[in-house]
């Protein structure tokens, strides 16, 4: 067991900050597969492999001097359509959520393969000009790629956060998920909205895939290492909700980060597991 | 899983387990060991994840973490205590069954999306238990080798000896595989991956059958991990706790059949073979992308697997069950009152002597409420033995909410509700059906993937305590005629109307041979003629020794077959009495047709 120190208070108060940076992707990562679990009852597991996806086309435009921000213009299209032509295949095969879950751990497997087939088993990390800036204020320094996450993360989720609560496609998608048959008899194009919905959140995982490119260094491997903590987010965000992923997702980075500054960094994966057991014993009824 | 098939199955496993037994003696070039030996592992981990996962529905990601703890744990003992080999797979069993039970006591409480919730933390868990080894001196981050670890000597050769002993191991999870499909046990899982809760208050323990499930899928698992530690002899975190198992036994079950006991031992050979050729050509990871495909083209077009496909093509089994019990077919409205009231044997409730005004069933200061809605605001009832009670009220009165408490499917608020002078309060639903209380649903819920006759001898099996699986079918087939479905017995639910249905529901619920049933609204939606044959045959329940709550605003039902009525309103009891007699009361016309009409 490795042993416990206690931290210096400069050394802690960097420790929950860059607990927040992470748990700002968490939540980005999370929002999608939220409101795809929440909205559209499919269980998207695929959604990790998409981000990696983008994450490496982020990371191979770089190498053509794309700026990775303006890579965004491309990848997110591109990750748009992808979600929603797999969203089409769900529908049209009537896919039930929990073949949705094996579906796209398929897929996933899928992607790994084809990521590792073009990008190798290898560690690969994104060079950039933001990279290398970072701000020291009040001692405590802020990088600027994860700096970029996180307003990327809190602007998206408060974003999609008004749109399903004021504008009438929100509602309508809402309505839907609640009772799809009844939605449909007021007038709501069930299957449209899906594939908006649907391509949406894909779209989501290739922005989380860029702040992912941004800030981590990539390999095949690692897609699996963010699926429990991201949906121990989702889940205790609560299905379908905006801001849950990332309010959730920042209490999860924060407490990894303070266990890693406690104990040694290897045993940071437990903390979300943990958090989310306890939360299971305390409440069973939060995760439904 | 009828006739002769049960007892020929076993014979069938050992005998073939005893002929592959010779392999090693052929002389085969080492290679063949190898890939024989992955074939069996992989039966073995497959086979073990479907007893869970694909009997009852619970789809389990951490595979890899229970092999994985079986793995660690022979690697563990061997390595730091030099114990002999075969001694460490009990323990590696008992720890991964162990591990699995703990996390299954956890997230079986969970009510909601326990299937997808159990999948996650199940392929969570995987790295948790993966981040533990690592960290610990168990393996350090850096390996444990076992190169020094004298593989026991049991075949001609190493590879030989790793090939007998999974193929004792797949023997064994194969039988047990199939003893529990064929079992009370197994009955009750299929029941709860259909519907866990009308199987909960049919008698199932869902719970407690969940979790022995995944702890025999577990242990399995585990002993796979143990030979596989030295069969690996070098073990690292990296190679076990993966996405791989899991992944690859999921695809292995989807594709030969779930519901099968021997379905996933063909996927696994299918697919160890299609990854063997890939690896042995190079294309590991060509492999990978393979097996993704394979699963997304098995769920899209052959959602039930290969195996039940092949028997759809083979034999069309169905007929032949309701030839072969001996009853005959057709509409069995002709046949009289039959065996069950006579029946002496079991614990027969109908048998017991009834006195009539009796207090079966007393209901005291019934509370439910849903977080603000109170549905039951302290209703008192008592039910008298042999009668049948109307139970009436306007929508939203608390009928239906009555019957849940009582039935245990929903807990009550506050009150107290006894039974026969025991208290039902607290308990779980399958004790309460144990205790002689059925019910059926408004909207029937049979188990979609049962035959008519196994969804009737399912509660005959729990409730009704018949526990082997034969006697138990030809019990049901008795509530069949009983219910006149006799001629449907070998049918799907699905091919049922819904008056059929309602009947099946009504069947199923005698089959636990309650003293107490619960009706909820049965006849509604039916026509009048099939009303008629309804009211006719509740009669007969009673008359077979059943007291009866009726909830029903079918009036003209209401009149001809109750003793008595209770009008609920609001949660509160509003009126009691002869049921002709209460529903001229103004207060019951009020709460039923608004204050002007009183």
């Amino acid at each position: 067991m490795p042993g416990f120190s206690l931290p210096s208070a400069s050394l802690l108060a960097q420790s929950v900050l860059s607990g927040i940076f992470v748990g700002a992707l968490y939540g980005l990562l999370g929002l999608g597969l939220s409101l795809s679990w929440g909205l559209l009852r499919l269980i998207n597991l695929a959604h990790f492999g998409l981000a990696f996806l983008a994450a490496y086309l982020c990371y191979q435009l770089s190498l053509a001097h794309v700026d990775p921000l303006l890579s965004l213009v491309l990848i997110v299209p591109l990750l748009f359509a992808i979600g929603a032509g797999l969203h089409w295949v769900m529908a049209r095969f009537a896919v039930t959520p929990f073949n949705s879950l094996l579906l796209t751990f398929g897929l996933t497997g899928i992607l790994e393969a084809l990521i590792q087939s073009v990008w190798t088993a290898d560690f690969r990390k994104l060079e950039s000009a933001y990279g290398n800036v970072k701000w020291k204020i009040g001692g405590l320094y802020f990088p600027l790629p994860e700096v970029i996450t996180l307003l990327l993360a809190v602007g998206i989720s408060f974003a999609v956060w008004a749109v399903l609560r004021y504008t009438d496609l929100g509602k309508a998608m809402r309505a839907a998920a609640e009772d799809p048959a009844v939605a449909a008899a007021f007038g709501v194009d069930e299957k449209r909205n899906g594939l908006l919905l649907a391509g949406l959140c894909s779209a989501l995982a290739g922005v989380a895939g860029v702040c992912l490119a941004l800030s981590f260094t990539l390999a095949p491997s690692q897609i699996y290492a963010w699926v429990g903590v991201v949906f121990a987010a989702v889940m205790l965000g609560g299905l379908g909700r905006a801001l849950g992923p990332l309010i959730a997702g920042t209490v999860i980075g924060v407490s990894e980060a303070v266990t890693m500054a406690v104990t040694a960094p290897s045993w940071a994966p437990i903390v979300s597991f943990t958090l989310l057991i306890v939360i299971l014993v305390l409440r069973p009824g939060r995760a439904a | 899983m009828s006739g002769n098939g049960v007892k020929r199955t076993p014979l069938v496993i050992v005998a073939a387990a005893a002929a592959l037994a010779f392999v090693p003696q052929l002389g085969l070039p080492a290679f063949y060991d190898s890939l024989l030996y992955l074939m069996l592992h992989w039966i073995v981990l497959a086979t073990s994840w479907n007893i869970l996962s694909g009997y009852t529905g619970y789809f389990s990601f951490g595979h890899g973490a229970f092999f994985g703890a079986g793995l660690y744990t022979t690697t563990t003992l061997l390595a730091r205590y030099e114990w002999p080999f075969v001694w460490t797979l009990p323990v590696a069993a008992a720890v991964a069954a162990l591990l699995g039970v703990t996390l299954g006591a956890i997230v079986f409480r969970v009510k909601g999306v326990r299937g997808e919730l159990f999948a996650l933390l199940t392929l969570a868990i995987t790295f948790v238990i993966g981040t533990i080894v690592v960290n610990t001196p168990l393996d350090g981050g850096s390996g444990v080798s076992l190169s020094a670890v004298p593989v026991p000597k049991i075949g001609p050769r190493a590879s030989s000896t790793f090939y007998l002993l999974a193929l004792a191991a797949a023997a064994a999870t194969m039988l047990i595989a199939w003893w529990i499909a064929v079992s009370r046990f197994g009955a009750g899982l299929f029941a709860i991956h259909d519907d866990e809760d009308a199987a909960e208050v049919l008698g199932v323990p869902t719970y407690r059958y969940k979790l022995y499930a995944l702890a025999i899928s577990c242990a399995l698992a585990g002993v796979a991990g143990g030979i596989h530690a030295l069969f690996l002899s070098y073990v690292t975190v990296g190679e076990v706790f993966t996405i791989t198992v899991p992944l690859t036994v999921v695809l292995m079950s989807v594709l030969g059949g779930t519901r099968h006991w021997a379905g996933p031992a063909i996927g696994a050979i299918a697919i160890t073979a299609l990854l063997y050729a890939f690896t042995a050509a190079d294309h590991a990871v060509a492999g990978k992308a393979a097996s993704g495909a394979i699963l997304i083209a098995a769920i899209l077009f052959m959602p039930d697997g290969i195996l039940p496909r092949l028997q759809r093509l083979f034999h069309r089994g169905g007929a032949a069950v309701a030839a072969t019990t001996g009853v005959p077919a057709g509409d069995a409205f002709a046949v009289p009152a039959p065996a069950p009231a006579s029946r002496a044997d079991a614990r027969g409730p109908a048998a017991m002597p009834a006195a009539p005004g009796e207090t079966l069933l007393r209901v005291r200061g019934l509370h439910k409420a849903f977080r603000g809605v109170k549905a039951l605001a302290g209703v008192d009832i008592e039910v008298r033995r042999g009668e049948i009670l109307g139970l009436l009220g306007p929508n939203g009165s608390g009928k239906s909410t009555f019957i849940n408490v009582v039935s245990g499917h929903y807990a009550a608020t506050a009150g107290a509700i006894a039974f026969e002078g025991r208290e039902l309060v607290g308990r779980p639903a399958h004790r309460i059906a144990g205790a002689g209380i059925a019910r059926t649903y408004q909207i029937p819920r049979p188990f979609g993937h049962l035959t008519v006759l196994d969804n009737v001898a399912l509660a005959t099996m729990f409730g009704g305590g018949v526990r082997d699986p034969a006697a138990a079918r030809s019990q049901a087939m008795e509530w069949l005629v009983f219910a006149g479905l006799a001629g449907r017995a070998a049918a799907r639910p699905e091919d049922l109307n819904l008056h059929q249905r309602k009947f099946l529901e009504l069947a199923r619920a005698l089959a636990s041979r309650p003293r107490l049933v619960l009706l909820d609204e049965v006849l509604c939606g039916l026509t009048p003629s099939e009303i008629d044959d309804a009211v006719a045959l509740i009669r007969r329940i009673r008359d077979q020794g059943s007291t009866i709550v009726f909830v029903e605003h079918v009036m003209r039902a209401v009149m001809a077959l109750t003793d008595r009525v209770v009008v609920l309103n609001h949660g509160l009891l509003l009126a009691e009495g002869p049921a002709a007699e209460v529903m001229q009361r103004p207060e019951v016309m009020t709460a039923y047709l608004g204050p002007a009409h009183a």
